[in-house]
């Protein structure tokens, strides 16, 4: 199954997409990586990394998710850090919360990584009403 | 010529000028991002002096590579990733090098330049640190070619990162946090291309 990082300048933020995740999704494999090692706003490298080598022991793929600006950038360098180790894992650019939602939807059902992070991308033309 | 000793003296340098602007860029972020720039930038740095008496005796690609490493895994802001590519690609460009000339160094920011754009993104013009780091490598360029001294080669560096930040004020920010506030943006200086001259000029006043 495909699993989860969810990565924030917001531990709470971060904390509170998986909580919404795992409510429709509860088998899903997923980490928060939100905030500084302090509990400062901010994106830590070291976490980053620790919750993807913790999703790629229990997943088939990992799909990390990012709100803005260094969590996307410290996430690229974690991953290119990483090289090409397996289980894959890549980055989507999404609405943070309603991508994560669809996604791990996407991911309980069994879907590969690639209709998984589509999932994750086409929330962004969802209208809410 | 600078030796490694004397990129451990300046990195010390460095850091103290960060901590000693460190309000004054928090004050700029707080105008048009997250209140943070000064913040980050100083605890970055503080993880980078901790190193340096451990890097003694390594050679300037190793010593800026750890820097860049610090850098990334320690600021928590976009300025993270930014300068920490910044210094390893610097770092890459002097690997095995216990010397470097003016040559080198400018060899090397053009290296790190090019990190800061392949990781933001961002080209000159988006009211970024580049838009400080490219005006301060060509006019060092310019002077290097003409035969100026080492010292004077850092002067021109520094005068246009200066004119750099100045024009950060005229111009919408269209990268980071600060393109959030669209037009309104305009009339405040980058932080970023703040932090950047301060840097520079930290190096500029040890020649
Ligand atoms: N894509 C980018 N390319 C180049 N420079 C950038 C980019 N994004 C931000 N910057 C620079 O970083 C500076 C802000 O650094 P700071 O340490 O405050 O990070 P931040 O914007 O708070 O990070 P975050 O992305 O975590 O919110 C800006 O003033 C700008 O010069
Ligand atoms: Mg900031």
């Amino acid at each position: 199954m495909v699993g989860f990082v969810l990565v924030s300048h917001s531990r709470t933020l971060a904390e509170g997409a998986k909580e919404l995740g795992l409510m429709m999704a509860p088998e899903v494999p997923v980490e928060a990586a939100g905030g500084l090692p302090d509990g400062g706003m901010g994106t830590d490298y070291q976490r980053i990394a620790e919750a993807i080598d913790k999703v790629a022991e229990v997943s088939d793929g990992i799909l990390v998710i990012m709100d803005m600006g260094s969590s996307c950038m410290t996430t690229e360098m974690v991953l290119e850090d990483r090289g090409d180790a397996l289980p894959k894992a890549v980055m989507v650019d999404c609405p943070f919360v309603e991508g994560t939602v669809a996604a791990m939807v996407s991911a309980a059902m069994g879907d590969s990584l690639e209709t998984v992070k589509k999932a994750a991308e086409d929330a962004a033309g969802e209208k809410k009403f | 010529m600078t030796d490694s000793a004397k990129v451990l003296e300046l990195l010390g340098k460095m850091k103290a000028a960060i901590d000693e602007n460190a309000q004054f860029l928090t004050d700029l972020d707080a105008a048009i991002g997250d209140n943070d720039h000064g913040i980050n930038m100083a605890r970055g740095f503080k993880k980078v002096e901790e190193d340096l008496p451990g890097l003694s005796g390594k050679d300037v690609g190793a010593i800026l590579k750890k820097v860049g490493m610090d850098l990334v895994s320690t600021v928590g802001g976009s300025s993270g990733p930014l300068y920490g590519t910044a210094f390893m690609k610097a770092g890459a460009k002097a690997a095995g090098k216990n010397e470097i000339g003016m040559d080198d160094f400018i060899a090397m920011m053009e290296e790190a330049i090019g990190g800061v754009q392949m990781r933001g993104k961002a080209v000159k013009g988006e009211k970024t640190m580049l838009d400080s780091m490219i005006p301060a490598l060509d006019a060092m360029k310019e002077a290097a070619g003409a035969g100026k001294a080492a010292g004077d080669v850092l002067k021109a560096g520094v005068a246009a990162a200066e004119d750099g930040v100045e024009y950060t004020k005229g111009i919408i920010a269209t990268k980071g946090r600060a393109s959030y506030l669209g037009e309104r943006s305009i009339g405040h200086q980058d932080p970023g291309a703040t932090s950047f001259l301060v840097l520079l000029k930290a190096i500029a006043e040890e020649y």
